[in-house]
């Protein structure tokens, strides 16, 4: 189920101007690893790029390659729709469909894929709600929109739109940045199960979270406004938050800016 | 330690509370007069166009020989006055649920086509085209209505009734020239084509990105996304823009007095000449008509203007039926 991603060379522009330049790491399978770093610093649109999702925005490019278990996502021939049900991803806002119902919302991956029975749907809605905890919070209201939802209940839905056609890795763009703290401790716990199953990237700008979320950090950084942000180091997360090997993550860490 | 804060004991004098009075800034009064000034105007201007035509109607109801609403003719200056709407009733609603028909679903693809699909230097010289056709003089739709397209709809109107003829609905029992209530919807079309579509566009262009990227990151093609986020945000919208056009199309007066041969028959044999519309039928008569004509045309109006507030309503809850899933509280 889940799939180790090599980056390597990686640029990304949105018409002439660099956002990122030259980043390559490794993201582990079966584990969380975090990206921070301050505003700007290319930290989203790295992300974005991990499932092709950067290219929708009018002048993105990327240049580099994206290696699924040795299958270039850049590669020719490569259908990013195909990716993107394979890579899958959660926003800084919760974006349930406003205008389907819960379980709608959560078959609607699988829909497109095509390739269910409908007593299989109910199944796999079941457990993916079960596995992104919301099932025993919404199992009576199902029929309901999911947008008469809270905040926190729509990301979960969200995640559970995710997970449910089983992708290979789940991406997460600030998933709590739009929470209040006790739905981003449920989204928190929630990510510390999704691991076993599935390769986890998180964007956070919150160090504490990628303190106790994740397995491995990456901290990025720009030299100047303007200039491309760059991947500084990747690490282990217990290191990097307290020995780095770059005096740059240290002060970031220690919040001497940023 | 602090002294005890005065906060909650109430004042010693219970003065009555004051009123939470204005400002009394003059733009604002100004303002204030001015809105209000128009909201009252408005419903003035309505309610006198509600009092004189529903007057001039009754005075012309009541000298009515026939039933109005079922009558089969139009001559109120007869002796027994007889006239009737059930034909101009019948040739407006059917000329404009066919203008509709073919109006709707090509507006909303090209909508759909400017927002969504067409690079940008094609999608703004596109949607001024589409904006053009709106400033075309009905009249001039008339004429192009009348000499273009009666003449080459023959072939057409011959195709409908040789392989739908069996739908009854296109069968063609008369001959003659297709100045018919189909062409009249054709023409109808074309008309309320570009209101559909700039509304509809707009609407669809309103689509938060973040609707939208949550059906791409699941892996949707661009058809999908349009069915998963765009058409269900902008299903109100797509409403209200065809309800725009269908208002437009129930009063279109010049272009269908051009094209269309009156007769007052009811015939669901569309393809067949024929039949009238409320607004035609008054732009043709009511130059000869005497008093009671007059009225009489009048309260046809007032029919067309009691469907249109129908029309309206009925859009109205449409639209509302479905608050709970629109994309407003997302």
């Amino acid at each position: 189920m889940a799939k180790r991603i090599d980056i390597g060379g990686l640029t990304a522009f949105y018409g002439s101007h660099k956002a990122i330049e030259d980043i390559s790491m490794t993201v582990e399978p079966r584990s969380v690893t975090a990206f921070i770093g301050p505003s700007g610093c290319g930290k989203s649109t790295f992300l974005r790029t991990l499932n092709r999702m950067h290219e929708v925005t009018p002048g993105g490019r990327v240049e580099g390659k994206v290696l699924l278990d040795d299958e270039d996502l850049y590669g020719p021939g490569v259908d990013p729709v195909t990716v993107r049900r394979t890579i899958g991803m959660v926003f800084q806002r919760p974006n349930p469909f406003p205008t389907m119902s819960i379980y709608d919302n959560v078959a609607a991956g699988l829909r497109l894929n095509g390739s269910y029975k409908k007593n299989q749907l109910a199944d796999v809605v079941e457990k993916s709600l079960r596995g992104a905890n919301l099932w025993n919070e919404v199992k009576d209201r199902l029929n309901k929109p999911g947008s008469g939802l809270s905040g926190g209940q729509q990301q979960r839905l969200c995640i559970a739109r995710a997970i449910a056609v089983e992708p290979q890795v789940l991406l997460m763009d600030e998933p709590c940045s739009a929470l209040d703290p006790i739905s981003t401790l449920a989204i928190e716990d929630l990510i510390g199960e999704l691991k076993e199953r599935f390769t986890i990237v998180i964007v956070t700008h919150n160090m504490q979270q990628a303190a106790r979320v994740s397995d491995r950090t990456a901290f990025f950084n720009l030299s100047a406004v303007g200039k491309p942000g760059r991947l500084i180091e990747i690490d282990e997360t217990e290191r990097i938050f307290s020995n780095p090997s770059v005096q740059a993550t240290e002060d970031y860490i220690s919040g001497r800016f940023g | 330690m602090a002294s005890i804060t005065p906060i909650d004991t109430p004042p010693a004098s219970p003065a009555p509370p004051k009123p939470a009075k204005s400002t009394g800034r003059a733009g604002d009064k100004i303002f204030l007069g001015l809105s209000q000034g128009s909201g009252i105007l408005l419903l003035l201007l309505m309610a006198s166009i509600a009092v004189f035509l529903s007057y001039r109607a009754a005075l012309a109801v009541s000298k009515d020989e026939g039933n109005f609403f079922t009558t089969f003719d139009w001559n109120p200056a007869g002796d027994p006055p007889v006239f009737g709407i059930a034909v101009l009733l019948f040739g407006t609603v059917v000329s404009s649920i066919i203008a509709m028909v073919i109006a709707v679903p090509i507006a909303v693809g090209i909508a759909l086509f400017i927002s969504h699909y067409a690079p940008r230097r094609l999608a703004a010289p596109l949607a001024y085209v589409v904006d053009l056709l709106a400033a075309v003089p009905s009249i001039i739709y008339g004429i192009w209505g009348a000499l273009f397209l009666v003449p080459y709809l023959e072939g057409l109107n011959l195709w409908l009734d040789q392989f739908l003829g069996w739908t009854y609905i296109f069968e063609k029992t008369e001959v003659g020239v297709a100045r018919s209530l189909f062409t009249v919807g054709i023409l109808l079309a074309i008309m309320i084509l570009p209101i559909v579509t700039s509304v509809s566009r707009e609407v669809f262009l309103q689509v938060p990105k973040m609707n939208e990227e949550a059906a791409l990151a699941l892996g949707a093609t661009r058809w999908e996304v349009i069915r998963l986020s765009v058409l269900p945000f902008g299903r109100s919208g797509v409403i209200s823009a065809s309800m725009l056009g269908l208002g437009r199309a129930l009063g279109e007066t010049m272009a269908v007095a051009t094209v269309l041969s009156p007769s007052f028959l009811i015939s669901m044999h569309v393809l067949n000449p024929g039949g009238g519309t409320f607004a035609q039928n008054i732009a043709a008569k009511f130059d000869e008509a005497n008093q009671l004509g007059r009225d009489a045309l009048i309260a046809s109006g007032l029919v067309l203007f009691v469907l249109t507030l129908l029309v309206n309503g009925a859009a109205r809850l449409i639209i509302a039926r479905r608050k709970e899933y629109s994309g407003a509280n997302a």
